[in-house]
């Protein structure tokens, strides 16, 4: 009896929902981490020593340890208090803090490029404060940081790969159910790999020509 | 009319404005000159409730500015102010960087507040301008559309900070012609001012401040063509 059978079309479905699991994780994860990385962005441009120390410090831990141990520390931490959640939501969650943690200074560094001057003209205008916010600093400071926020958000896409440690059915994690199969790691692994390159590429070609763009 | 009463303010120990008495009624243009630092600039930030002040009162049309009572952001739309660095939103067109505070302060639909803003942007003109996007366009035209956005609040005061220091000496002309434009519209104008010619040319009222006082004031003749004080004679001696 043959236990492996070679790649076939039957596979394309499957491979098909794991493409589809990673783009949908990492879309998610992009999507929350830059709503909360507004938020955060904002309180630290506004905040004073005391709460950016301590932001800051948190910001730091979720960006100095490595995702994969967070991810593994969050989902054990969770099974062992009693409330597992599914991959993906464990999974998202620990990605979108992660996200939230590189798109706070994205951001912070948006709200901190309006100069302070054009505040001023705002609220001369008779702009009231969260006026100048909705209107006149998130808009110009996140056009500023376009590349920046396509650069995390471009990494994010490649690291919802580790997502597969715990168990999410994303891209990876049905490639190597795929080799375990076929035992074809060579050519399952390079489609993996031209799949992030074909996402990647062009996002990062993109980000360049804005910047270009905006240089003139 | 507003009225400056007996106005301090100092920065932490720094004193900028010594006790400033001035009235400017309906109509008037008043052009404030002086060296930089002697608070100039500083009184039209206080009159704008933009900077607090330590002493004294201001009086817009019957409200006091400084009053924790006061709806700040109520009294700035009745104070239109320009500054030396015209700050254009680089995010909007010139007709919608004229038309964002109408809409969203005075709470008009866009289409009026649009047309308010394309009849101030036609006046100080730039109405050939109005798709244009401001970073592409000179200083000049950049600080006239400022202009324009502040009377697109419909004020009936401007002040004026400085607003041809940081042009390109041939770009100071046409901006001047921009304020003849409103006085002759008979707006009520201050001018903080190095523009020592064009002061005595559409003031009704020169102040002269000096290191946080008002100096000497008078019509322009008075204070600029016969100067009684020896700090005033120093100052035009050097600046003219």
């Amino acid at each position: 009896m043959n236990l492996f059978t070679p790649l076939s079309w039957n596979d394309t479905g499957f491979i098909l929902t794991g493409i589809l699991n990673t783009v949908y994780i990492s879309v998610v994860a992009i999507v929350i981490g830059s709503l909360l990385g507004l938020l955060v962005g904002f309180l630290r441009a506004e905040s004073n020593k005391t709460v950016n120390v301590i932001l800051g410090t948190f910001l730091d831990v979720l960006r100095s340890v490595p995702l994969i141990i967070q991810l593994i520390l969050f989902s054990t931490f969770i099974g062992v208090m009693g409330f597992p959640l599914p991959p993906f939501f464990a999974g998202a969650i620990v990605l979108s803090l992660y996200t939230m943690a590189f798109m706070s200074e994205v951001f912070r560094s948006g709200f901190n490029s309006v100069p302070v001057s054009m505040i001023k003209a705002a609220r001369s205008l008779g702009m009231n404060y969260l006026q100048t916010v909705r209107y006149i600093r998130i808009p110009i400071g996140m056009r500023s940081v376009f590349p920046s926020w396509l650069g995390v958000a471009q990494s994010v896409i490649k690291d919802s790969a580790l997502v597969s440690v715990i168990g999410y059915m994303e891209l990876l994690r049905t490639a190597e159910q795929l080799i375990s199969r076929t035992q074809q790691p060579l050519m399952i692994l390079l489609g993996v790999g031209l799949f992030y390159f074909m996402i990647s590429y062009p996002l990062s070609r993109y980000g360049k020509y804005v910047e270009r763009k905006m240089e003139i | 009319m507003i009225e400056i009463k007996g106005v301090h303010k100092s920065f932490g120990d720094l004193e900028v404005l010594k006790g400033i008495d001035l009235t400017v009624n309906r109509g008037e243009v008043v052009s404030i000159i002086g060296a930089s630092g002697s608070g100039k600039s500083t009184l039209l930030y206080c009159i704008n409730a933009i900077e607090k002040i330590n002493g004294g009162n201001i009086i817009v049309d019957g409200i006091d500015v400084h009053d924790k009572k006061t709806d700040k952001n109520k009294l700035r739309e009745n104070l239109g102010m320009v500054f030396q660095q015209w700050n254009s939103f680089p995010h909007l067109t010139v007709l919608e960087n004229a038309a964002l505070a109408p809409q969203i302060v005075k709470g008009f639909s866009k289409e009026k507040a649009e047309e308010i803003a394309r009849k101030e942007l036609i006046h100080v003109g730039l109405g050939d301008k109005l798709d244009e996007y401001p970073t592409r366009m000179s200083g000049g035209q950049q600080q006239r559309l400022a202009i324009a956005r502040a009377l697109a609040m419909e004020p009936p005061y401007m002040l004026f900070d400085e607003v041809t220091s940081a042009l390109d000496p041939e770009l100071v002309g046409e901006v001047l012609d921009t304020l003849r434009l409103l006085r002759d519209d008979g707006m009520t104008m201050i001018c903080v001012t190095h523009e020592i010619a064009f002061a005595k040319e559409v003031s009704d009222k020169v102040a002269f401040f000096h290191e946080g006082v008002i100096e000497e004031m008078g019509t322009p003749e008075e204070v600029l063509d016969n100067p009684q004080k020896e700090r005033t004679q120093q100052f035009l001696s050097k600046v003219l």
